[in-house]
């Protein structure tokens, strides 16, 4: 039997698996997000108004937020559809509707191919993805959602307006 | 004020488990326990430490700890937090003579509520290793408690 190694470890470097959104020279900003969770969507918000270039991994936590890991499947299938961030978006967008319906609809409006996409979220590499997510992130220090890597510096916790200030423009 | 350091036995205290049973020194003995103080239940953090401990209880299981959440607040409020977080942990009340484990232990804060921290214990109800957040704000990740204990089988 082994034992995953949960031991304290440098945040993972942004790789191929890794989901990015925006300027290819922006400031990177590693956050890692529960779709089910509150904070982790107003923070979205305001990120989306920012030229950050944002990795987004996953950190559901199932005894608070019990779709949360379903809504990451969900992200993770349609990533396999070329749709990760609209999927993200629409997930973040309304978080009272995270039931399997909900996600269909939401891979139908998407324009994807949702038998595929039904499949893709049952996937044990989809499901082992966000674990892997989790695993670095607890490794890394997260200890609550959202948490953000800005430079390297974890910022766990809802960010105030002076902090998210920082993190479009830090010299400022 | 400074949490028991390691190497030093538990002090003697008593809590409260739900339906008012004690829990007391006698109970750390046996096995590898974690107590994890926090200054309130429902406090406002969105997925909350202690949820994300929850999360990975296998992993504690797996290597024989026992994980607690104990704070100052009454048994009935510590019931309706675990159950809103589906917690998969125990939780053990200080809350009469309020604050006199926290004490015991040197994590009570000057504001009458726990700091936040971590205390192991081994078999021998003697401290493993402890951790007090640098303010109760600052939230300790699972990794210092893996780090602890897969540090102390070596």
């Amino acid at each position: 039997m082994t034992r995953a190694d949960l031991s304290s470890s440098p945040l993972p470097p942004v790789g191929p698996h890794d989901h990015v959104r925006g300027p290819a020279h922006g400031p990177l900003v590693v956050v890692y997000g529960d779709y089910e969770c509150p904070f982790c969507a107003a923070l979205e918000l305001s990120l989306r108004e920012l030229p950050v270039r944002l990795v987004h991994r996953h950190f559901p936590v199932r005894g608070a937020h019990p779709r949360a890991f379903a809504a990451a499947c969900a992200a993770e299938a349609a990533g396999r559809q070329g749709a990760f961030w609209p999927m993200h978006e629409a997930l973040f967008a309304d978080q009272g509707r995270l039931e399997d319906p909900h996600l269909w609809e939401r891979a139908e409006r998407l324009g994807l191919d949702v038998a595929r996409f039904e499949s893709d979220r049952r996937d044990a590499a989809v499901a082992e993805h966000i674990r892997a997510d989790f695993r670095g992130g607890v490794r890394a220090g997260v200890p609550t959602t959202p948490t953000l890597f800005h430079d390297g510096v974890r910022h766990a916790g809802r960010p105030d307006a002076a902090a998210l200030a920082r993190l479009a423009n830090p010299i400022a | 004020m400074t949490v028991v350091a390691a190497g030093r036995p538990a002090p003697e205290f008593t809590l409260a488990a739900l339906g008012g049973r004690p829990f007391t020194r006698a109970d750390l003995e046996g096995g590898v326990t974690v107590l994890v103080f926090y200054p309130f239940a429902f406090s406002p953090v969105c997925t909350d430490q202690l949820s994300v401990y929850s999360e990975l209880r296998e992993d504690f299981a797996e290597r024989g700890a026992t994980l607690y959440g104990v704070s100052c607040d009454a048994v009935w409020s510590q019931q309706a937090f675990k159950d809103s977080l589906s917690l998969q942990f125990e939780q053990l009340s200080d809350f009469e003579p309020k604050g006199a484990t926290c004490r015991a232990f040197g994590v009570l804060h000057p504001g009458g509520f726990p700091q936040r921290a971590l205390i192991m214990t081994g078999p021998d109800a003697v401290v493993r290793w402890s951790y007090e957040a640098a303010s109760p704000g600052d939230l300790p990740g699972a990794n210092l408690i893996f780090d602890a204990l897969d540090g102390q089988e070596s």
